[in-house]
């Protein structure tokens, strides 16, 4: 451990904090519907497509109407991603000649990026054309995320609303969230991205001759129009295989810190918007404190593992002193690959600099835990913050009672249906991520896919179906996850991961709209406070913890022991 | 606040353990999710122990055990219900015995006063009966015709007599009460078996009990946790066949019951029991446990002044004569006026001028005087003697007075100026005329209750705002509410001004609580989300409230939400105290179980238990015994001081969350290490 790995993750953290306010406080003025300053340009396309869609944008939807269209929106976007990756060898944009995608890779790769997963069980610079790259994955990064936001917008509904049975327009806040928040940022970083080297380009493979005077094929291609949502969409599906790591998508220390901060922008100004969308910004900054303390201890914890060389394995030669460099990219060290595996894992993005496979027992095992803990800290774009938020209303029921009063946060009663809607949603990730991972222990065609015998064996599948379930998208590497077993198996997780946590979620944002609000007072359980950021990280902790803890234990947590005490892991 | 210990001289050691077997009825047990599961899985284990017994394999003992603590937590859940079941049954048996077979003079319907004897049970709504002293009222009713002295001890516990008569506010008569003297004609109101005595026999066994609420929600939640340690355990088989070993379903079982929230599920509804006998021992029925739980959540309480913020009487405490008028002249004035006079402030006036100016009460037999009682019209009284025309009362009506006089005179500026400084400071003013001539004015003051300041404190640092409600004019008002310090007023108030005042604060999205006893009181009970009805109120009242308080003490509203935030506090406590268990189990469970698969995961056995084996029954023991232990606490609530929501919250997660996550590592060793020393593992 260095100094300046330390001073990487502060700035990291103060940069963020720097982002939250002006980003929050103009997406606050899109929730609400307020002009903004790019209304004037933007403002008539707005209307136009809405017109031109038939829709009338001052309509309020029910829940039920939100989450229909949002569902059918979702499987319009499948329907027609998967008939690209099923017919690209016929269409144009394919300078490579790549061939149309297996029925299986094709469902698995529709769901995985229609989710916000992006879940790759592909090499993308030699699967993908550049029609599927940009109309294909590209557009559904842009969508899945809007998605996401608007889903998030329809939860803050719920808290700041009182007594209305809509939670807003799904196709009104779709719009506007593409239009005025993901378009214009992306553009601007894109460009950003290719003065600091990304291509943007629809070139076939370049063959060169390297020093040593190999033969190797350079793939290029659109990269940074897509790298730039990719980023600050949580998606995470690189354009190449080797995803951030490659010089290509990430060519130096200050692309990786742009991507870093890119993951967490929305997720953390969405904080912002909730807290000004109830009128206490610091109802908002406590869900963030949550989230950021889970987030520094576990960025720490990770460079700690990673940077301290296990006595047990010096002898190998990529544990130097300096710590574990395997499977890290020297351009970016053990400090900010660490810093970037802990980001992309505690938001639902699944970008990587470095090969999480590779990574100590412990450094690996709280990016596992991340994802396990349903990618609350920060989390993916809007994805994230609903996470939060069913934890923040398990909390507030547990201990809520502890001061005497009905369970209520932000002055609003949780009962029967928010406790049955919310355990609806808490239950989908144990009942996907250890469901599947037992099934894939036991069948060969799951136990085929490993690289590893043992407990870490173990970590690479139970990594693949959390990254699935929690619509991460990371892969621990490691797995062979392109076989049917895999890809249907890991779609499921995907696709339930994904709609059975939205639509109870959405269900319990109109339920919350429809109630009334107890003003506060002293008798009120303040969840703006200290004590309310420490109960809500214990929590997410007991809770997640304990849920996945008998798995754990059987992963990195053996692999650990192991190591501490030279045995074989 | 009072408690009662939970020992008792006779510990009802058959009647809890026979109650306790009888609740392992499957239909008793899907009451409660947790309590079913664990009830469930101790089925599976017993038949695979069976199974195991026939084919002879090894570890019986310790099979045996953990089936045995496994249903064990099952009993001590049934025995936590039991035993709160049976502190309300003792009660009820208390108000039972008072049930005796009654006999009732029924009228005939035809009127008059003929009759027929009738046993009580076949009375029903509209029956006409005539009681006598000595004699049992045989069911709930009204009087029509009448006044009698009733001794209500059977239900109240209050020796002292009560009058009920006809019209009026206390015309309700309850079934099971004694007629001391005289007789009443009584309409019966509830049919035999549904009157008020029979609903709280009901109401503290807790057979009419259901679920409140925020039970349900919990239940729920308790529901899902279970649900999802159904998910990590059923989960671990498979991937002890990766690992290349082996889990037991004995102890797979055992990390199951563990993990599941059985302290909080086996003692919820003990909890929800008990907090309903906690106010029947302060002499308050509810009449359902949603009621106990909406006086925790209560914002605004509503406190008529008379009775809860001030005593029943005010208190003269001073002369203002008016100019020209000797203070003496004004106090003999006074004190002539009231002799007759039997109110406490009147008294107060004789009193007052016996101390100040030594002026003896007169015999009022010898001074051959006429006597004015008050009356509704003149809203005045006084005295005609000597052929002085003695007058005292309010402002308005000595001003109507003078102006119905001859002359048609007015009040001196001076004198209305002197009402008006009582009337600003709080007090009453009360003018005193001689013969059409105004002398002064008698300061008349509320006398506000003792402590009850500090209370509105507390109260106000509970987050409670309240509302002081008086027939006083504004100026009175506020400065009785400034001296009380109650947070707010509503002046010359009407029952209709309450119920607005009420739904007003309900549109804000509060909860309001209040008592009352009038009929016209009963509209604004029933709207406010807890409502105290007084014991000695009219049927009309008992019915509309959610809540009877047999004391008829208004101040009780203040204990009422203590305890309903009691019960709540208990709730949450124990809920957080029970998943924060969970954490302690797994470092006892988890390595024990994998060892043999992964040896280096012995380094999570931070207890250093003895073997897996002694450490898996010590976990399950612990998480039986723990309910056991527990279940004072549950009968009795935590403890609760009013503080604010911060505070409370800091402490009791401080005690219940962080406790519950030290307490079973400290248990469960100990308990290792007894296991060690018997040898039974």
């Amino acid at each position: 451990m260095t100094f300046n790995g330390w001073l990487q993750i502060v700035v990291y953290v103060a940069l963020l904090l720097l982002l939250v306010r002006p980003l929050g406080g103009f997406m606050h003025r899109l929730y609400v519907g307020e002009r903004v300053w790019l209304t004037p340009l933007l403002g008539p396309v707005e209307r136009g497509m809405l017109r031109l869609a038939g829709i009338d944008g001052r309509e309020q939807q029910h829940w039920s109407a939100y989450a229909a269209a949002m569902l059918l929106f979702n499987l319009g976007g499948f329907v027609l991603l998967y008939g690209i990756l099923r017919t690209q060898a016929w269409l144009p944009l394919n300078p490579q000649h790549l061939p149309n995608l297996a029925p299986a890779l094709a469902f698995n790769t529709a769901i995985s990026f229609v989710t916000n997963t992006n879940w790759q069980a592909y090499g993308g610079e030699s699967t993908m054309s550049d029609l599927a790259q940009m109309g294909g994955l590209a557009v559904q990064n842009f969508l899945s995320a809007a998605t996401g936001i608007a889903l998030a917008f329809a939860l803050i509904r719920g808290f700041a609303c009182r007594g209305t049975t809509t939670v807003g327009n799904f196709w009104v806040d779709l719009t506007r969230v593409t239009l005025y928040v993901l378009l214009p940022i992306c553009l601007l970083y894109a460009l950003l991205l290719i003065a600091l080297g990304v291509p943007q380009n629809f070139s076939d493979y370049t063959p060169v001759t390297t020093l040593e005077g190999a033969r190797q094929l350079i793939a290029q291609g659109p990269v940074a129009s897509q790298e730039a949502i990719k980023m600050l969409g949580t998606n995470g599906g690189g354009f190449f295989n080797a995803n951030s790591a490659h010089p290509f998508e990430n060519p130096s220390a200050l692309s990786n810190l742009l991507q870093m901060l890119s993951i967490f922008a929305i997720g953390a100004a969405l904080t912002d918007v909730f807290g000004r969308a109830v009128g206490n910004r610091r109802q908002g900054h406590a869900i963030l404190g949550a989230m950021l303390l889970l987030f520094v201890v576990g960025a720490g914890l990770t460079y700690w593992a990673e940077s301290a060389a296990p006595s047990a394995l010096t002898h190998v030669t990529a544990l130097q002193a300096s710590g574990n460099l395997e499977g890290k990219e020297t351009r970016f060290g053990i400090a900010a690959s660490s810093l970037y595996a802990v980001i992309t894992t505690a938001a639902s993005c699944g970008a990587v600099d470095a090969m999480h496979d590779s990574f100590t027992a412990l450094g690996g095992a709280v990016p596992l835990l991340n994802i396990m803990l349903g990618e609350v800290i920060v989390g993916g774009v809007g994805a994230g913050f609903y996470g939060m938020m069913l934890y923040a209303l398990i909390a507030i029921f547990m201990a809520g009672l502890m001061v005497g009063r009905t369970p209520e946060y932000l002055g609003k009663k949780i009962e029967t249906r928010e406790i049955k809607l919310a355990m609806l949603a808490v239950l989908v990730a144990p009942l996907m991520i250890l469901g599947f991972t037992a099934l894939a222990c036991v069948v060969p065609a799951g136990l085929a896919g490993r690289l590893n015998d043992g407990a870490h064996g173990f970590s690479e599948m139970l990594y693949a179906y959390s990254s699935a379930a929690g619509n991460n998208g990371s892969a621990f590497a490691g797995l062979s996850a392109d076989s049917t077993f895999y890809d249907v198996t890991l779609a499921i997780a995907m696709l339930v991961g994904r709609f059975a946590i939205i639509v109870p979620m959405l269900a319990i944002a109109g339920a919350l709209a429809a109630k009334r609000a107890v003003p506060p007072s002293a008798g009120t359980l303040p969840s703006d406070g200290g004590l309310f950021v420490a109960l809500l990280i214990a929590v997410v902790l007991v809770f997640g913890g304990l849920t996945f803890l008998p798995s754990l234990v059987l992963g990195p947590v053996a692999e650990h022991t192991a190591m501490l005490t030279g045995g074989q892991p | 606040m009072k408690t009662t210990s939970t020992t008792q001289p006779h510990f009802p050691w058959r009647e809890t353990a026979s109650a306790a077997l009888r609740k392992l009825d499957p239909r008793q047990l899907i009451r409660n999710p947790v309590i079913f599961a664990t009830a469930l899985v101790a089925t599976a284990a017993t038949a695979l122990f069976a199974r195991d017994v026939m084919s002879g394999t090894a570890q019986l003992l310790f099979s045996a055990q953990i089936i045995a603590w496994l249903w064990f937590t099952v009993l001590f859940a049934n025995v936590a219900e039991a035993l709160a079941e049976g502190r309300g049954k003792a009660q009820a048996a208390a108000l039972r015995s008072t049930r005796q077979q009654t006999r009732a003079r029924r009228l005939a319907r035809s009127g008059g006063e003929a009759y027929a004897w009738v046993p009580a049970t076949e009375l029903r709504s509209g029956d006409v009966v005539q009681v006598e002293a000595g004699e049992l009222v045989p069911g709930d009713g009204e009087v029509i015709d009448g006044v009698a002295t009733v001794d209500e001890s059977a239900i109240t516990g209050e020796s002292a007599p009560v009058v009920r008569e006809s019209g009026g506010d206390r015309s309700a008569v309850t079934g099971g009460t004694r007629v001391l003297s005289d007789a009443i004609k009584v309409r019966i109101t509830a049919p035999a078996g549904a009157g008020f005595l029979d609903r709280m026999i009901a109401l503290v066994e807790g057979a009419a009990r259901q679920k409140t609420p925020n039970e349900m929600a919990l239940t729920v939640l308790l529901a899902g946790m279970t649900l999802i340690f159904v998910l990590a355990c059923a989960s671990i088989p498979s991937f002890a066949i990766y690992a290349g070993g082996k889990v037991s379903m004995i102890v797979l079982i055992a990390l199951f019951v563990t993990l599941i929230p059985t302290t909080i599920g086996a003692l919820l509804s003990a909890i929800g029991i008990a907090g309903m006998n906690r106010l029947v021992r302060f002499n308050v029925l509810a009449t359902s446990g949603r009621a106990v739980e909406a006086a925790g959540d209560v914002d605004t309480l509503l406190l008529d002044k008379t009775g809860t913020i001030t005593l029943g009487n005010r208190q003269a405490v001073a002369f203002l004569p008016a100019p020209g008028v000797d203070e003496r002249e004004l106090a003999e004035a006074a004190q002539l006026a009231s002799l007759a006079d039997e109110t406490p402030e009147g008294r107060s006036i004789v009193v007052l001028a016996k101390t100040r100016h030594g002026l003896r009460p007169r015999d009022v037999a010898a001074l051959r005087a006429r006597f004015l009682p008050f009356s509704a019209q003149t809203r005045m009284s006084g005295v005609d003697i000597d052929g002085h025309e003695l007058r005292k009362g309010a402002v308005d009506a000595v001003r109507d007075y003078l102006r119905t006089l001859a002359d048609g005179r007015v009040l001196p500026e001076a004198v209305v100026a002197g009402a008006d400084g009582v009337a600003k400071a709080g007090g009453t003013p009360l003018v005193v005329a001689r013969d059409g001539r105004a002398l002064g004015v008698v300061h008349l003051k509320d006398v506000i209750k003792g402590g009850i300041r500090e209370r509105f404190a507390e109260l106000r640092r509970m987050g409670i705002r309240t509302v002081m409600i008086t027939g006083d004019n504004p100026l009175t008002a506020a400065a009785i509410a400034a001296e009380a310090g109650v947070d707010d007023f509503l002046a010359q108030a009407r029952p209709e001004d309450k119920l607005a005042l009420i739904r007003a604060e309900q549109a804000d999205g509060k909860l309001v609580a209040m008592c009352g006893d009038g009929t016209n009181d009963a509209p604004a009970l029933a709207q406010a989300d807890v409502g105290v009805a007084m014991q000695t109120g009219t049927q009309a009242a008992r019915e509309a409230g959610n809540m009877v308080d047999l004391d008829s003490d208004p101040t009780k509203l203040i204990e009422i939400v203590a305890i309903g935030k009691q019960l709540l506090i208990t709730r949450g406590a124990l809920t957080t105290f029970s998943v924060a268990n969970d954490v302690a189990k797994y470092f006892a469970i988890l390595p024990a179980m994998f060892v043999t698969v992964y040896p280096s995961l012995a380094v999570l056995n931070i207890m250093h238990l003895h073997s897996p084996q002694s450490a898996i029954l010590s976990a399950t023991v612990f998480n039986a015994l723990i309910i056991l232990l527990l279940v004072p606490l549950a009968l009795r609530g935590v403890k609760y001081r009013p503080a604010p929501a911060a505070t409370l919250l800091a402490r009791n997660l401080a005690v219940y969350g962080v406790g519950g996550l030290v307490a079973p590592f400290v248990g469960i060793k100990l308990i290792d290490l007894a296991l060690c020393a018997i040898g039974l593992v």
